[in-house]
């Protein structure tokens, strides 16, 4: 669905917000650049033209929930979230500092951010819970949960998908960054995920699979929602999309020092 | 024991609406009576521990308290990340109730048996850690568990366990209870090793040794001040627990005596299940009395200690 290299089909706000991400991380010098450009979209999508939200009252009860299970790829998180107001934009450069606000992965005492994560497989069953609580209290709101598709590799996912299919919850949009790799190397080799949606679909989900950089299909695809299941959206992307010297690379999956001359060549393919 | 617990799940849940109850795959008809009369807050979730833990902690940030109840072994050892995590780091008012502590499921093995779970769950920051002796300190501990920040475990004991805890104390989360005192030495126990430990008094009454026993509920937070003050008074020191004793109450005090300072030093010894496997079945009493977690062995151990026969 999606073939390597389209750094054209990436708007100036898509190719901003990499920028901020990539000084960041060269900021704290080091940290995962692909899982976060491979997301920029999708969290962009969500905080731009889904979510409903309140950078000043980062607890509002009728808030929609976004939990990035996928807790490395948080830099595009933080990215979102000073753009938007819940942290001030001066926070990411003390990204992983001794200091700092932000670390390598989110933590909920950030304005903005739900739950704590990073060890994989958690975010889902923590979603669940606060749909289940929405539900309880009639909250019209959704909870949306990113999971990565290494992620899925672990038990507990499945535990999950179980019972949000058990609840029908119509309020829960779980997604995959479906970006076919992780650490080691490409997913079906380390671990086979495909038959990938069917296997979604037979734990009861609503299923919907896009290009997972093109805006107008990931809204669509979290506006309409079925009425009586939980929805999955399995998100075709590449692993550090926006750039030829990021994409489908492995030694971006996380990146210990950005030279500068990796820097000029990701801005550069950024545009500059 | 068991039935004293949930029962006052149900009790806290009719008066405060957010009380939830979530079980993995309980006995048939488990709390039916809370599921008919508020089932919008009851959950059976199924075989999947890791992903009710989960579960519970979205509802708790959400202002809820849940009460998860499931096998204590598979809630502890098996979910030791979820509850590190999803509980102790955002420090949730999660409950978590464990069945059969320690030796209780004696027929099923040692995939059963909870021995370790307060050693384990004593590393975790933010993490409280109760051990009721018998069903009276169950109720009493219970009603305290509804507005105290941050997550419980709450360890449950085999049930029918000898009613020994005082009822004219006052009971608070944290705090030890002295159910003896004695000034040759002193006892410090968790759970069902109280009941141990007050036969292993009377036994030593008799031969002349008067030994105090001092009760912890609490394993976590720990009440180091009134342990290092009994033990200041005393030689002689013993703890007695339905677990192992790496990491255990057992460990707990005696890293107390190592940092306390004592002029004098005392004689210490920890009774409870070494750093084995159990190899045997049969009942928790037998495993029980296989690990020297009798009183007979307690009073035998403080006598020797004592400088008795």
């Amino acid at each position: 669905m999606i073939t390597k290299g389209k750094t054209s089909a990436l708007d100036e706000r898509s190719r901003e917000l990499r920028k901020t991400i990539v000084h960041t991380l060269n900021e704290a010098g080091r940290g995962h650049l692909g899982p976060a450009f491979s997301i920029v979209e999708i969290v962009r999508t969500l905080y731009d033209d889904v979510m409903r939200y309140r950078p000043n009252d980062p607890a509002w009860s009728g808030r929609d929930r976004f939990i990035l299970s996928k807790g490395h790829g948080c830099v595009a998180l933080y990215t979102i979230l000073a753009d938007k107001g819940f942290i001030p934009r001066e926070k990411l450069e003390g990204l992983c500092k001794f200091d700092g606000m932000l670390g390598g992965h989110p933590e909920s005492d950030i304005p903005g951010v739900e739950a704590s994560t990073g060890s994989l497989g958690h975010g889902l069953s923590i979603g669940i819970g606060m749909a289940l609580n929405a539900r309880h209290k009639k909250y019209d709101c959704r909870v949306f949960v990113l999971m990565g598709d290494g992620e899925c590799n672990e038990g507990s996912v499945w535990e999950a998908a179980l019972s949000a299919s058990k609840h029908k919850l119509a309020n829960l949009v779980a997604m995959v960054d479906y970006n076919k790799s992780q650490a080691y190397g490409f997913s079906s080799e380390v671990l086979d995920l495909e038959p990938f949606a069917d296997k979604w679909k037979s734990f009861g989900f609503a299923v919907t699979e896009v290009d997972g950089h093109d805006m107008a299909q990931l809204r669509a695809a979290v506006d309409k929602t079925s009425n009586d299941k939980p929805t999955c959206v399995i998100c075709h992307t590449v692993k550090g999309k926006g750039t030829l010297l990021t994409e489908n690379n492995m030694a971006w999956h996380h990146k210990n020092k950005i030279s500068e001359e990796e820097l000029r060549q990701v801005l550069e393919g950024l545009g500059g | 024991m068991r039935r004293t617990c949930l029962n006052s799940v149900y009790k806290l849940a009719k008066e405060d609406d957010r009380v939830f109850f979530i079980g993995s795959d309980l006995g048939v008809g488990t709390l039916d009576i809370f599921k008919q009369e508020m089932p919008d807050r009851f959950f059976m979730e199924g075989i999947s521990e890791q992903h009710v833990i989960g579960m519970s902690s979205g509802l708790a940030m959400e202002g809820n308290i849940p009460y998860v109840n499931t096998i204590a072994v598979f809630l502890t050892r098996r979910c030791f990340e979820q509850i590190c995590l999803d509980l102790c780091l955002h420090n949730v008012n999660v409950r978590l109730i464990g069945n059969g502590g320690g030796l209780v499921y004696a027929p099923l093995g040692p995939t059963h048996f909870a021995t370790d779970d307060i050693a384990i769950l004593r590393t975790l920051p933010n993490m409280t850690i109760l051990a009721p002796a018998d069903a009276k300190e169950m109720e009493r501990l219970m009603r305290l568990t509804l507005d105290y920040d941050g997550p419980i475990y709450i360890r449950l004991a085999k049930g029918g366990d000898k009613i020994v805890t005082p009822d004219d104390r006052k009971y608070k989360i944290g705090k030890s209870v002295e159910v003896r005192d004695g000034r040759d030495a002193l006892i410090i126990t968790t759970g069902i090793g109280l009941q141990i430990a007050l036969e292993a008094a009377d036994e030593l009454a008799g031969k002349g040794l008067d030994a105090g026993v001092l009760h912890i509920h609490t394993v976590k937070p720990l009440d180091v001040e009134s342990i290092r003050d009994k033990l200041a008074e005393v030689p002689v020191a013993v703890t007695v627990e339905e677990g192992v004793v790496t990491g255990g109450l057992g460990s707990a005090v005696a890293e107390i005596i190592a940092e306390a300072g004592f002029e004098q030093v005392k004689k210490f010894r920890r009774i409870g299940i070494p750093d084995v496997f159990c190899e045997h079945f049969g009942s928790q009493a037998l495993l029980l009395e296989s690990f020297g977690i009798t009183s007979e062995n307690v009073a035998r151990t403080t006598l020797e200690l004592a400088g008795g026969k």
